[in-house]
Formats: structure tokens, sequence, C-alpha cells
């Protein structure tokens, strides 16, 4: 560990506290359907779409009607995604002549774009042509994002609302954030990219000789239009199968920050748009500093681990000054792999600049950790907002009660119907997490693919589902993907995605048509220091303790095995 | 919370302890029928595994598998888990139903003399009438009831004044009168009248009476779930099929790594994890809240109401009797010019010899102190006593032709032409009134003499009820008949947040109604018919029990002291119920860590031994753990009935500090009582060699 290691982080987390307001004040108006310097540009094309499509925008949906919205569009994206992937090779833009895509491979990757997981069992350049990686990947990354932020704003809306049935507008929503946050800040971060070195270019492979005299062939194609909602959008599908480990994805030490920094910048946003559309933006930066606390520590174990090197290594006679450098970039270094790897798997955006797999046990703990508890230490693009909602209902509950008054949040009560939505969201998760782990680990077409037999091989299987579940789409790597992977872990991303959405725009509904409570000073105020300790104590004991058997046998054990010189 | 009065905490004595245990032992073992366990899911779902391992164990047995020891023991806890959680809710039902039981002593089986209306459709006492037996008697009879009867059942007096014993039902030994007309009209069944005779129109259906409920009530018969234990049924559910996930995948992990462990282990583990403390007393937490109600002599018609009770926002007080002592005081004497306030302190002291009202006994008690004016016996002066009524508005003596009158301002001024002296004791009465003061003009023989400034005593101790209040987020409204001015004026000197004035029922039900609106849940208490509609109207409607039958009906509680300041305390006991509950899931889950360092190194150490670092309790053997931790998990349970009984400590401070408070004793003692518990128990089990 070094003092500029400790810097690294400190002012990473200081650029997200500052980014916070403005970018929570952009998405606040957009959401509101404000005008702003995008919309007087682009309002046009909304307007033509809301006329192509037929949608009126100020016609406000039920809670039904906004998760049926959501639902069926997700489904016209699939049925895309997956006839691009196994039609590109009668496209066009397919310069390196790519076959079609397998169709367990094809199902697994529409179902992995389309709930912003970005999961990815097959090596881009090896596997997608460029209009697969324009038309259907990249597009699934803009409009997965918006769809989520959307499903946020719908449940701020519902806390905001009194006695009325309505949540907003799903495609006015999905549009706005379209076109007025990702696709203008993407275009201004894709040049950036550029400048940095990150190719943006149709032409296919590009052959060369090195000064070895070896043949090489380089890769090459759209990759910084890619990569700038990649991040952005918290999806995290690499152009490349090394994803931000890749020179041409992540050239040096200046883009790795702006990526990470990028992978928050929405998530943050928008608890200061939640403060804001809640009418106090304490309550925003509540949530913000509960966050802030579990990806400090986090953070913390990461870097601590990994600055320590494998014992195992030392006793080779390896100077263990250089911490534990196996898997990651040189270029980055050990705090720039390890904050890397927290920010990724906190948020849910599952890009890597160094392999998870090749973390110390605790090292990669972390990620396993932060992925487990749902995704809600900034998370994915809305998706960690209202997954945070959840732990905040149950620990507001817990609140309400120990206080001796009914709980309530935000003014609107905690009933029967809210905590049974929550529990129903809040279940699905350990669910798919541990119930495919179970199966995946003792069937053959299961064990088959993890590369490493032991308590590794677990950690590969367990972090698969988790990352799957939790829509992350980091892997451990090591694991070669097969048909019962790509069937299994394609399920699990669904459950994780919808459901949660359905049942969170549920509560939004049931909220909604609430009366607002006044606050006294018998209500338990949900932005001070005590609810912030509380929601991320209930986030560690009802998110966490679940995991811990799973764990034991995994990294704990490993931990353990590496104390005491025992390898397997 | 310390205003128990006397024969409550008699009638508690009267249930002794070891009364109740063994009815509660012997209950323990009928409710593991399957079909009451069902209602509560969690203890339901620790029924089911205990059964599968009892099977497993009886299997093994008959195949005389070696070592059965650490097996049986294991089955024994997870009984004595269901047992204990079922002997929980025993016990706080068997309190209720010793109450009934001695409820249903005071029913006797009275015959009741049922009258026929006479030629004019009326009934008297004179009348013609027949003796049917009380079950018999239909809503609209009417019964006459003489000195030494039962009231057969509930009704309204619509003729005679009788006094009546009601401390079969209030527990108050004094008794009280009950009158046709007014606010004191109403009969409760059981109740028996000492003397005079009332006759009675019944209202209630047999089985549906006051005393039929109250026995339902305090028994639990009607025991609903409320709407928060509901929500909290369904996060404990919730939180039990987690842990179903977690500990159902173990199985295949344990395989995966080379190892197996036994349905039994998963069992205990199983059944540490999920909330069984909390699961295993949120029963017995909801009746001993009821119960606390009762047992302070309010009764709730449904757990609803209790619960709502610790929501409430708004609490609407009558002044007379909950803020003021019931009686004002008389606090000057103020002539008008040209009298001495000594003839006026005397003339008054005259006419206030014979009043026994509270407020005519503190004019002598004035005149005393100011003027030093002793008590005159009436019969020496030759003077008769004319008392106050309705109509006159005013009382006084008469001495021969001399007539001396005190009363109502208006009424007196009435009587005497216009002239300065009536200019001057108006305007001296309207600043009397100003101040919050009731002003009395007195009069002698046409001579107006002054007024006496009749003052309303705010209660001792008021003011800080009310700030404490305020720190609890309730704000008082104060309900008077009284002026603006004067309501002002006492509002201010009590404390209260905010006073309604001149209230008429009217008034009452739309100051309710525009709280609601604001989201805002209010409690109020009442007593007469008038009450009726805002009693129904509000969300904790605490009825006086010596109101009228419709305000009874209307409430959904039911003070048998009848005393308006309780209302307070019902407040507390909501909360109360409602923190028991939060404290205990807290600390249930807080146990949580604990019971994990306990079996995870325990189950796992067969096959990766390096898991034994995890046991920093330093366990002695891997059975010593598990059967430390079900018995912790069970004993707990036994131990925390007296809290669950008796609730948490309820302090009326503000929301984060009560938070505070206990996040600390529930939340941290949780997480660490654990740990020194199953570590204490480990020791013994092995010390004495059980494992």
């Amino acid at each position: 560990m070094s003092v500029t290691g400790w810097t690294t982080i400190l002012v990473f987390f200081l650029t997200i506290v500052v980014l916070a307001r403005p970018v929570g004040g952009v998405l606040t108006r957009v959401l509101a359907g404000e005008r702003t310097l995008p919309s007087r540009i682009l309002g046009p094309l909304e307007r033509a779409f809301y006329r192509l499509s037929g949608v009126n925008p100020d016609e406000e949906q039920s809670w039904s009607q906004y998760a049926l919205a959501v639902l069926a569009f997700k489904l016209v994206c699939f049925v895309a995604v997956y006839l691009i992937l196994r039609l590109q090779a009668h496209l066009p833009l397919n310069p390196a002549g790519q076959a079609a895509v397998a169709p367990d491979l094809a199902y697994n990757t529409a179902i992995s774009f389309l709930t912003n997981t970005n999961w990815q069992s097959y090596a881009g350049e090896t596997t997608m042509s460029h209009l697969s990686q324009m038309l259907a990947l990249t597009v699934q990354n803009f409009v997965s994002a918006a769809a989520g932020i959307a499903v946020a704003a719908a449940v701020i809306r519902g806390f905001t609302r009194r006695e009325v049935g309505t949540i907003g507008n799903f495609w006015a929503d999905l549009t706005r954030l379209t076109l007025y946050v990702l696709l203008p800040a993407c275009l201004v971060l894709a040049l950036f990219f550029v400048w940095q070195g990150v190719p943006q270019s149709l032409s296919g492979v590009v052959d060369a000789t090195t000064l070895e005299g070896a043949h090489q062939t380089i890769a090459l194609g759209p990759v910084a239009s890619q990569e700038a909602i990649k991040m952005l959008g918290t999806n995290g599908g690499g152009f490349f199968n090394t994803n931000s480990a890749h020179p041409f994805e992540n050239p040096d030490a200046l883009t790795n920050f702006v990526q990470m920094v990028c992978i928050f910048a929405l998530g943050a946003g928008l608890t200061n748009m939640f403060g804001r559309m809640v009418g106090n933006e304490r309550q925003g930066w509540a949530i913000f500093a509960a966050m802030s606390v579990l990806f400090m520590v986090g953070a913390g174990i990461l870097y601590w681990s990994e600055s320590h090197a494998n014992p195992a290594f030392a006793a080779l006679g390896v100077d263990p000054i250089q911490g534990n450098m196996e898997g990651k970039e040189v270029r980055f270094g050990i705090v720039g792999s390890a904050l890397f790897a927290a920010v990724t798997t906190d948020a849910s955006c599952g890009a890597v600049n160094a392999m998870h797999e090749s973390f110390l046990p605790l090292g990669g703990m972390v990620p396993l950790v932060n992925m487990m508890l749902g995704e809600i230490i900034f998370g994915g693009v809305g998706s960690g907002l209202y997954g945070f909602i959840l732990f905040a209902i149950i620990a507001v509950f817990m609140a309400g009660l120990m206080v001796g008054r009914t709980p309530e949040y935000l003014g609107k009560k905690i009933e029967a119907r809210e905590l049974k939505m929550t529990m129903l969201a809040v279940l699905c998760l350990p669910l798919v997490m541990l119930g495919f782990t179970a199966l995946a680990v003792v069937v053959s077409p299961g064990t088959s693919a993890l590369s490493a037999a032991g308590p590794h091989g677990f950690s590969e299987a367990l972090y698969a589902y988790t990352s799957a579940a939790a829509n992350n789409g980091s892997a451990f790597s090591g694991l070669t993907a097969n048909p019962f992977w790509n069937v299994t872990l394609g399920i699990g991303m669904m459950i994780g995605r919808f459901f949660v959405i359905v049942p969170v725009l549920a509560i939004a509904g049931a909220m909604a048509v609430k009366k607002n409570v006044p606050t006294t000073s018998g209500t338990f105020p949900t932005d001070g220091g005590l609810f912030i300790g509380l929601v991320t104590g209930v986030i560690l004991i009802v998110g966490g303790l679940t995991f811990l058997p799973a764990l034991a046998l995994g990294p704990i054990v490993e931990h353990l095995s590496m104390l005491r010189g025992i390898f397997s | 919370m310390n205003t128990h009065s006397s024969h409550s905490s008699a009638r508690q004595g009267s249930l002794r302890r070891t009364d109740l245990i063994l009815p509660a032992i012997v209950e323990s073992f009928h409710k593991l029928d399957p079909r009451i366990m069902w209602r509560n899911p969690v203890m339901f779902v620790v029924e089911i595994v205990t059964i599968l391992t009892t099977i497993l164990l009886i299997r093994d047995l008959l195949t005389h598998a070696p070592q059965p020891g650490f097996a049986i023991q294991i089955n024994l806890w997870l009984w004595f888990t269901l047992l204990f959680a079922n002997f929980a809710e025993a016990i706080a039902e068997g309190r209720g139903k010793a109450q009934a039981d001695s409820l249903r002593r005071t029913r006797t089986e009275t015959r009741a003399r049922r009258l026929l209306a006479n030629d004019m459709g009326a009934y008297t006492r004179l009348g013609l009438y027949q003796q049917i037996p009380a079950p018999e008697l239909q809503p609209g009879d009417v019964v006459l009831v003489e000195a030494g009867d039962f009231v057969p059942s509930d009704g309204e007096v619509i003729d005679g004044i009788a006094s009546v014993d009601e401390s079969a039902i209030t527990g108050e030994s004094a008794p009280v009168i009950r009158e046709s007309g007014g606010d004191r009209s109403a009969v409760t069944g059981g109740t028996r009248v000492l003397s005079d005779w009332i006759i009675v129109r019944i209202t209630a259906a047999q089985g549906s009476t006051f005393l039929d409920r109250m026995i339902a009530l305090v028994e639990g018969a009607q025991r609903q779930k409320t709407p928060n234990e509901i929500a909290l049924t369904i996060l404990l559910a919730g939180m039990t099929l987690i842990f179903i996930f977690a500990v159902a995948t173990i199985p295949s992990f344990a395989a995966y790594a080379g190892g197996h462990i036994s349905v039994l282990i998963l069992v205990a583990l199983f059944v540490t994890l999920i909330p069984t403390t909390i699961g295993g007393l949120l029963s017995a937490i909801g009746i001993a809240g009821m119960d606390r109600l009762i047992r302070f002599n309010v009764l709730a018609m449904s757990g609803r109401a209790v619960e709502a009770a610790g929501d409430v926002d708004t609490l609407l007080l009558d002044k007379t009797g909950t803020i003021t002592i019931g009686d004002r005081q008389a606090a000057d004497f103020i002539p008008v010019p040209g009298i001495m306030a000594r003839e006026l302190a005397d003339t008054a002291q005259l006419a206030s010899l014979a009043d026994e009202t509270p407020e005519g006994r503190s004019i002598v008690v004035l005149a005393k102190e100011r003027f030093d004016i002793r008590g005159r016996e009436m019969h020496a002066l030759d003077a008769h006593f004319v008392p106050f009524t309705a109509q006159t508005r005013m009382s006084g003596v008469d001495i021969g032709t001399r007539q001396i009158r005190k009363g109502a301002v208006d009424s007196v001024l009435a009587t005497v032409p216009p002239g300065p002296a009536e200019r001057a004791l108006r305007d001296i009465a309207e600043t009397v009134a100003r101040g919050g003061g009731t002003p009395l003009a007195v009069v002698d023989g046409g001579r107006l003499l002054g007024v006496v400034h009749l003052k309303d005593v705010v209660k001792g101790g008021i003011r800080e009820r009310f700030a404490e209040l305020r720190r609890m987020g309730i704000r008082t409204v104060m309900i008077t008949g009284d002026n603006p001015l004067t309501a002002a004026a006492i509002a201010a000197e009590s404390g209260v947040d905010d006073f309604l004035a001149q209230a008429t029922p009217e008034a009452k039900l739309t100051l309710i109604r525009r709280e609601q609106a604001d989201g805002k849940l209010v409690a109020m208490c009442g007593d007469g018919t008038n009450d009726a509609p805002a009693l129904a109207q509000a969300d904790v409607g605490v009825a006086m029990n010596t109101g009228t039958m419709a305000a009874r009906e209307a409430g959904n509680m039911v003070d048998l002291d009848s005393d308006p300041t309780k209302l307070i305390e019902i407040v507390g006991i909501g909360k109360q119920l409602l923190m028991t509950r939060g404290a205990l899931t807290t600390f249930s889950i807080a146990n949580d860590v604990a019971k994990y360092f306990a079996i995870i190194p325990a189950m796992f150490i067969g096959f990766y031994p390096q898991l034994g670092a995890l046991n920093i309790m330093h366990l002695v053997t891997p059975q010593s753990a598990i059967l430390s931790a079900i018995i912790f998990n069970a004993l707990i349970i036994v131990a925390l009935i007296p809290l669950a009984l008796r609730g948490v400590h309820y302090r009326p401070v503000g929301a984060e500090a009560l938070l505070r408070r206990n996040l600390l004793v529930y939340g941290l003692g949780g997480l660490v009582a654990p740990f020194v518990g199953i570590k204490l128990i480990d020791m013994l089990v092995t010390s004495f060699g059980l494992v």
C-alpha cells in the first residue's frame, strides 16, 4: 500500500462527490421533460419518435402498464438481438467474415445485453461482426441503461405522488434519457477515448509483422463508441475479450480513471436526483453516504489484499514489495486494478481491467460480496437505486417498529403489500446465486467448464451466477462457457432483472396511491447518520449473511489454506 | 406509565403466577397441532423440520445406528424450541383467560322483569310485567330493575334513577349513579342495582353484550392479526425463505468439496438461523399488549386500535377533567367602584354558605383566606337557600326579604336596571374572561356588588406532560366550550399546542376530518351521545365507561375508569407494542452472526480443517458447538418471555434517541449476547459430558 494508492482512491471518490449534484440536476430536468441544451437540438427527433410510434408522452401509466411496457420492450429487444446475431453472416459490415452465432450463445448474449448484464460467453473480436457490435450490442447498451434509470425514476415518483394511480410514462422516460443524457455524454466520451488512442474504425483486422518477425493479427472496430456507453451505462460488455485490460479499450492511466468515474457517475447522480425529486436533497445524500461507506470498505480491503504478495510466490523468491501483480496490467498497477475491480462490481458494470480470478482470495471475495449485496453500491444505472430502496424499506420497517410507529419512508407508510414485494425482490437474488451454483457444482456439464479444482473452482461457479443474477457481467474468468452455462446464466440474468423490476414497480404503484404522513419528531429521520448506519447494517446482515456458508467454502477456505501453505 | 390505579394492580395480583404456568404448559402441547401452528409461518417451518429429524432419529434407533446420543439431544432441543414458543403464547393468553373466567362468574343467570306497555304505550314502574330468563331478552324490550337485582343486559335507562355497583366490570367498588336522560343513562349487563329503581330499554342482543365482548376480548377468541403484525410476519417469512436457500444449497456445495453433511446438522443450522426468537414470541407480544391495556382498565375493541394508538399524531383532549381539574376555584373578589372588596366577599360568602358545589365552597374558603370571614350557620341567620337552576342560572340565599344572588353575568344583569354600576361590572367581567377566568356576578337585593373571579385550575404537571408529548411528536389540541378568550388563556397556561373554543360536536368532527385529510391519526376521548360521531371518526376513540351507550358503541376503546388523561398512556402502550416487536426482531436477526461462527466451522471441519480458524469462540467439539447453538436458540425464547409480556421500556423522547438506544441494547446486545451464551452453554455441555 502506498500514499499514492490511497490518494488515487480518495481523488476518485471526491470526483464522484463533486459529480453527483450536477449529474442529478440534469437527470431530474430531463426526466421531468424540462428543456435542456440537448433537448433544444434533438427535440424534433423526440417528437418524431412519439408521432411514429403513436405515444403520447404526457399520458401517464399505472405501475402495471409501466411494467408491461418495460417487459414488452425487452421482448422486442430480445428478438431483434437474437436475429441479428444468428444472421450476422448474411448481413453487411462483417469485414472479418464472422459466422453465425450459435443458438445458445445468441440467446445468452441477447439476454445478457438487454438486462444490462453484459455477461460475455464469447470473445468479441472473434465472434461478432461490426454490425452485431453496433446495431445489436451497443444499441442495447444504450436502451438497457435508459430502461434501468426509467424504472428508478418511476419508483421515486411513486414516493413523491399523493393519492394518484400513475408513475410516469415509460416510453417518454426511455426516449428522453437516451436522447438527452446518454447520447450526448457518450459522444463527448467517445471523442475523448479516440484522443487517447482508442480505435474507432469500420475496417476489419490489420496484419502486422513484429520486430522479431512474428506475424500478428490486430483486431479493429468501432471501439471508442462502444467503450463510452459500456462505462456510462454500467454495461461492461467489452469489444475485445480481455475487456478494459486491452490497450485498445483502455490505453492508459487517464482513461482508466475516466472509465471508473463513468461507471459511478450516473449511479451517484441518481441518488441526488432521488433527493431532488422527493424534495429534500439530504435524503439523497444519506443514500449516497451509505453507498460510500460500503464502497470505501470494499475498495479498502481489495487494495489492502492485493498490495500483499501471494506467500506462495514469495516463497519462490518473487519480491513481495510488488504486491500481487498476477493477472494485472502493469500500466494500471495494484491500485488502478484493485479500485477498478471494486468499482465495476459495486456498480453492476462488469467491465474488468484485471483478472479477478488472480486476485488473492480475500481480494477476490470483495467483488463477489459487492455483487451478492445486490449491486446497490451506486449500482447499475437505475437498478442500483431501486435495489437500494428495497433495503431502505426493510431498514425503515425495523426502525419504525423500534421507535413505536407504523414504519414510513418519505412520508409513505410501509405496510404488508410493500413488504411482500420487497421480500420477493430480495429473495430472487440468493435463489439464483446459490440455487444455480448448487446445481452447477454437482452436474458434469457444470463442473467440466471450471478451470480450477477445489475451492477456487467453486468460486468460479459462484462468481458466475452471482454476476449473472446481480446483472454485473464480469467473470471470474477461467470459465469455459458451454450450453449448460449459457442457458442457466441466461435464466439467472432474467430473474435477477425482472423479478426485481416488477416488484419495485408494484411498490411504486402502491406508494403512489397512499396519503403522505406528515413528519413529526416521532418520525424516524431518514436523512441522518443513524439511518445510514442502520441501512448499511441491514444490507450487510440481510444481504450478506445468506452467503456466509458459500463464501466459507470458496474464498474464505482458500484464504485460510493460503495462510497455512496448503495448496490444492 | 405510572398511574395504574390501585384496584387494577389488585386484580392483577389475584392471578397468581403459579396458577397460570401449569395450564400454559399443558396448552403448549396442544398448540403443537399443525393446524394451529400454521398461523405462525416461522414456527410452522420449525415444526416440519423437527418432525423430519425425529423420523430420521427413529429410523436410526431402529437400525441401531452408532452414537445416537447427539441426535437425541438435538431432537429434544428442537422440540423444546417449539414448546417454548407455544408456552410464551399460552402464558400470554392465560392471563386473559383467567380474567375472563372471573368475569363469567359474575354473570349470573338472572331473571328479568319484562314490562308490558300500558294503554298509553308507556312503561311505568307499577305496570304489568312478565318474569323471563335474561337470555330471552330481545333488543327493544323494556325491563324493570330494582334494588338488589342484577341488570339483565345492556341498555339505556328510560326512567328512574339508581345507584349501581359496576365493580364486576370496572373493578371500582364505589357505586355510580345511573339515571334517565343525559350522559349517564347507560347500564351494563352483569352490574347490580344497589338502591332505588330504573326502567331500562335493552339495547344489546344476547351474545353481543358488553360483558360478552369483554370476555371474548380478554380471552383473545376473536384475535386477528393486526396490519403491522401481518407485515412483520411477511418479513420473517421472507427471511425464513432466504435461509432455506442458504441451507438447502449446502449439501451440494459440500458434495463438490468431497464432504457430506447430515440432515440433522443442516436442520440445526437452519433452525438457529431463521428468526425463531421473534417468531416464537410474536403472538405473545400482541396478546400481552392488549392485556396491558386491560390491566390498565382500558378495553380495546381490536388490536388494530392499539396499534393505531402508537401512531397518533394529534390528541384531542377535553379541557375539563383532563387539562384542568374539573372544578373552577374562586381566585379573586373584584368589586364595582364604590363597594369595598370586603363587603363583596362577605356577601358572596353568604350566598355560598349552603352551596355545596366546589365553586361555592371555594368562595367560602377564599373569603376566609382574604378577609378572615368565618363561616356562619344558615338557620341562625334564618336564611334559606335558593339553589341553582338552568332557568335562572343563579343561586343564593334569602334572609328575610333580603335576596342575595350570585350567578352568570348576563342573568344577574338582567335583574337590575342599566346604570354606571352595570357598565362597570360588564367591564370587569370582560377583563376576567379575557384572562381565562369565569366571572360570577354578585347582587344584594338589586345592588350590584362586583364579580367573583372563578378560575380554571390547570392540573399540576400537565405542562410537562404536553412537553413530553411534543417530544414524542404528538400535537395536543384542547377542546372546550369556553369562548376563545378564555380558551386561549388556559391553552397558554397549560402549554397545549392548540385549542378549539366554543366546540360543538360538528366543530369537533370537522377538526378531526381536517387533521385526517393531512394524513394525521387522531385520538380523542368522549362520553356524551353528541361525542359519538367524533369518536367514530377518530382513529382512536376512547369512550368513558360512565358515558352513553352511543358513545361506547362509537369508540374503539372503552376506559373503565372514565379517566380522560389516560389517553396519553394509551399512546405509550401502543408504541410499546410496536417497539417490543422491533426490538426482538433486531435481536433475533443480530443473533445469527454468532450462530454462524458456531456452526459453520463445526459443519465443514470434516473436509476443510482450515475452517477451524473460524471457531473464534473455541467451542470444544463440533458436536458441542452445534448443540450449544441450538440450546441457546431455544433458551433465549424462554429468557425473553418476561420482556415480551412486559414490553420494552418506553421513554417519551424523540425517535432518533429512542432508536439509538434500542439499536444499542437489542442490536449490539443481540450481536454480543449469543457469543457469550453459546460459549457458556458449550462449557456446561462439555463439562457434563453430554457430547
